[in-house]
């Protein structure tokens, strides 16, 4: 009998096996307990705004910290506007690259290249792309608004939602083609033997078959743009006023925070702008939840 | 008949045209960033430009140097944090598939992938900045670190469900023990994804500005300690560029290039590590 | 006299709520080839895995009765202590696809942390392969990974693996269930070696290989053991209805 092999067992063995699933098990709980205090945190740091304003808070119109009057109407109407019009602006380009790369051409060097592409656009910094549209964008905005006879401040919605737009493609596109990627080719087979064409497989078979998880992805990608900040901070014009038309200047809430939190001197100052981290905290984690429960539920199918 | 035909070709083909040609918009805006970025921050880049801090204004001769050794800094150790930790989360979610605590633990991983990274800055800034009343380095660095996590956590997880169950079985079948087993036949099994997965967790962050905002904070000089304010790539960007004077658009620039070049560099970095680091199953 | 490496009594293996080897009784005789035949389902490859005490790996896998190895009830040793004096083969060759053909031999002592000299480590490495009839084959080749390796030569390195551990039984889960027939022979002939140095258990759905190769058989149905006896015995003249069945292609 080998004794070499023998003398490899040891009880500290067994004790280090015990101790590393330990350590694992600890590890799970860790991030339980750090997603929970990122929620207690926001919650108890929200406390002092909640006592004094109330939640009416959300739809007070006036956001004025010299006089303590705080309204977080403004921003809530400036996140649902940029968002909404982002996803607006994103969806032909995100389905365009989804059913491109899903069913035209999933493989081959042009797939490749439209892969890489996409990928590089998602990888560039949120800084870059805010700097970027400050300076290249923000004029042509401008000279729109010139022509448009609008007042010109070349900053705002507008601007804001354009850049968004751009950085939220990626998201879609690439969960929409994994979607497409999952369509049964039985199905699609059934289509073309029929003498369907491409076009018609897409609009009457795959597109319906999709469409579920497609809007989970658009639901994902909303939640991506209710929390970018750098970009649509540099770009949104920082006004705490009531965004008039998709010229006007605004804030979101994430834009808000970026710029005033710094200044916020009083207790409750504070704790307003944290609320809004709250609520960003909250919305931001259902929408995602909801999403991918449906992609879940539509892989599974 | 086939004229009907031939129309439904014709309309087929319309729209592929019309499919291709907005799937491939998406390069312009792309492109423009791109040439933009680095026609006009190329020519502001010298060797002054990384040795130097950034001058006050009016003078000449700025440069990014505490940025750079600042997002080293912070991103370095932001990794150091994230990975082992992400990686052996990654490893128990996918040997306990069906526990309580894995559907608890991964719920909460899928949670933080979806706040948004000033969230993060925020309840950092409470936890780490204003307990110890200043900003710092490390609180930046805890802050990416959370960031990192979810990325680390699941690249790790669908690695490590890849692997068949019978090269596990063979690794206890041999009398190895349950660590050594995971560590030395299942980690090195999907090192390649693994480490993908760490990569793309650091390409991520490397270019972060929200949550540093109220953690890191900047600091106009060259900083080593982790225990105070530090400078940052992204960061130096928005303020300078944010700014009203002209010298400091210039550093802007100048550090957006090298920030571009840099994320670029990791993502392709990364590709080619996956293809050789791979193992065959 | 033959001593006995291995003795089941009254051991019964569930699966949850599943009782899927109920109540066998058997000895096993040192350096002997004993086959574990019956249709599937019938628990041979679960009562196999309880030997080595990798049924409890699986979650809710649980045991009962007694499973010696010499004197010692092997569920009152360390499992580890366990898998490393019984060796086990699987169905599907499954050497580290991360190591080389050489690390994989020694992987049980390199992978357990125990460091032996160079000299050492070449002679385990050559002599485990030569018993498990790859030597020649690989002897160029031994420090690419194994991949290149045909199904027969694979599953011969995990043999050799296995081997080099010095096992005092070697437990093998269908092993050429996977393999093309010329691999099926040379495999079969291979444990006629083997049976000098070890003990072999062989869990085998292929009635005629258990006839080719084994000296006793023991036949498992629905769980139960029905029928141990010598081979020659057993396929001449079974005892129970359901061999005889088994044995005549009633069922399978």
């Amino acid at each position: 009998m080998n004794m070499t092999a023998w003398k490899t067992f040891s009880y500290k063995k067994v004790r280090a096996e015990s101790a590393f699933k330990r350590m694992l098990i600890v590890i799970a709980i860790i991030m339980v307990i750090l997603a929970v205090s990122i929620f207690l945190t926001l919650l108890v740091e929200s406390m002092p705004s909640l006592k004094a304003l109330g939640i009416k808070y959300l739809w007070q119109r006036t956001w004025d910290p010299v006089t303590n009057n705080y309204g977080a109407l403004p921003f809530l109407i400036g996140t649902i506007l940029t968002s909404f019009l982002a996803l607006i602006i994103s969806i032909p380009f995100s389905y365009a690259i989804a059913i491109y790369l899903g069913e035209y051409k999933r493989t081959g060097w042009l797939s490749a290249l439209l892969r890489n592409i996409v990928e590089l656009v998602a990888a560039i910094p949120s800084v870059i792309y805010g700097f970027w549209a400050l300076i290249v964008m923000v004029p042509l905005i401008r000279n729109l608004e010139t022509k448009m006879g609008v007042v010109t401040y070349g900053v705002g919605i507008l601007s804001a939602s354009l850049i968004l737009a751009v950085m939220i493609i990626p998201y879609a596109a690439s969960l929409g083609r994994e979607l497409i990627l999952m369509v049964p080719s039985a199905l699609k087979e059934g289509a073309y033997s029929l003498g369907a064409t491409r076009f018609e497989v897409l609009r009457h078979i795959i597109l319906p078959y999709t469409r579920s998880g497609m809007l989970a992805g658009l639901l994902l990608s909303l939640g991506r743009a209710l929390g970018e900040t750098m970009a649509v901070t540099m770009v949104i014009g920082n006004s705490s006023l009531i965004p008039t038309s998709i010229f006007s200047p605004g804030n979101t809430m994430a834009s808000v925070i970026a710029n005033e939190f710094t200044e916020a001197d009083r207790t409750v100052y504070l704790s307003a702008l944290i609320e809004l981290g709250l609520v960003l905290f909250i919305v931001t984690v259902v929408i995602n939840i909801i999403g991918k429960a449906i992609i879940k539920k539509f892989s599974s199918e | 008949m086939k004229n009907r035909v031939r129309f439904r070709i014709g309309v087929s083909n319309v729209f592929e045209g019309i499919v291709a040609l907005f799937a491939f918009l998406i390069s312009l805006p792309l492109l423009a960033v791109i040439y933009y970025v680095l026609k006009t921050g190329l020519s502001k880049i010298n060797l002054s430009f990384f040795s130097n801090i950034p001058k006050p204004v009016g003078e000449l001769g700025g440069g990014i140097a505490n940025a750079l050794i600042g997002s080293l800094y912070i991103v370095a150790v932001a990794t150091v944090i994230a990975v082992p930790i992400g990686i052996l989360c990654g490893i128990f979610l996918s040997e306990n598939k069906k526990s309580k605590l894995a559907y608890w633990s991964r719920l909460a991983v899928d949670i933080m992938q979806g706040i948004p990274s000033i969230v993060i800055g925020i309840v950092v800034y409470f936890w780490l900045v204003k307990t110890r009343h200043t900003f710092s380095a490390l609180s930046g660095s805890v802050a990416l670190a959370i960031m990192m996590l979810p990325v680390i956590v699941k690249s790790t997880e669908e690695t490590l469900k890849l692997i068949p169950n019978p090269i596990k079985e063979a690794g206890y079948a041999l009398g190895l023990p349950y660590h050594k087993v995971i560590m030395r036949i299942v980690l090195p099994c999907g090192f390649s994804g693994i480490l993908s997965g760490a990569l793309l967790a650091v390409a991520r962050v490397a270019g972060e500005t929200a949550p540093l905002l109220f953690t890191a904070f900047g600091n106009p000089y060259i900083s080593h300690n982790m225990l105070k304010p530090m400078q940052s790539l992204p960061l130096l960007i928005f303020n300078y560029a944010t700014s009203p004077y002209d010298e400091w658009h210039d550093l802007a620039w100048g550090a957006s290039t090298i920030l571009l070049i840099w994320v670029l560099l990791l993502n392709v970095t990364t590709k080619l590590i996956t293809k050789r680091w791979k193992v065959q199953l | 006299m033959e001593s006995t490496v291995i003795t089941s009594e009254n051991f019964n293996a569930y699966f949850g709520p599943n009782h899927v080897v109920k109540n066998v009784n058997l000895t096993i005789p040192k350096n002997n080839i004993v086959a574990v035949m019956g249709p599937s389902g019938c628990g041979k490859t679960t009562f196999l895995r309880c030997i080595n005490r990798m049924h409890e790996l699986i979650p809710g896998a649980t045991a009962s009765g007694k499973l010696l190895l010499h004197e010692d009830d092997v569920y009152d040793l360390n499992p580890i202590l366990v898998r490393l004096k019984i060796g086990m083969v699987f169905q599907r060759p499954n050497p580290f696809p991360n190591l080389s053909i050489y690390d994989n031999v020694i992987a049980g002592y390199k992978l357990n942390g125990v460091k032996l000299p160079k000299n050492k480590r070449d002679e385990v490495v050559e002599s485990s392969l030569t018993k498990a009839a790859l030597w020649n084959e690989v002897k160029d080749n031994l420090h690419k990974k194994g991949t290149f390796l045909s199904g027969g030569q694979q599953q011969r390195l995990c043999i050799a693996r296995a081997v080099a551990m010095e096992p005092e039984v070697l437990l093998l889960d269908e092993p050429t269930s996977a393999l093309d027939p010329i691999s099926t022979a040379s495999i079969e002939q291979l444990l006629f070696e083997l049976k000098k140095n070890y003990t072999l258990v062989i869990v085998t759905h292929n009635m005629q290989q258990a006839g080719r190769v084994s000296d006793k058989t023991a036949f498992f149905y629905m769980g139960e053991l029905i029928e141990y006896d010598a081979t020659r015995e057993m396929f001449t003249n079974p005892k129970d209805t359901r061999t005889q069945n088994y044995i005549t292609g009633r069922f399978s």
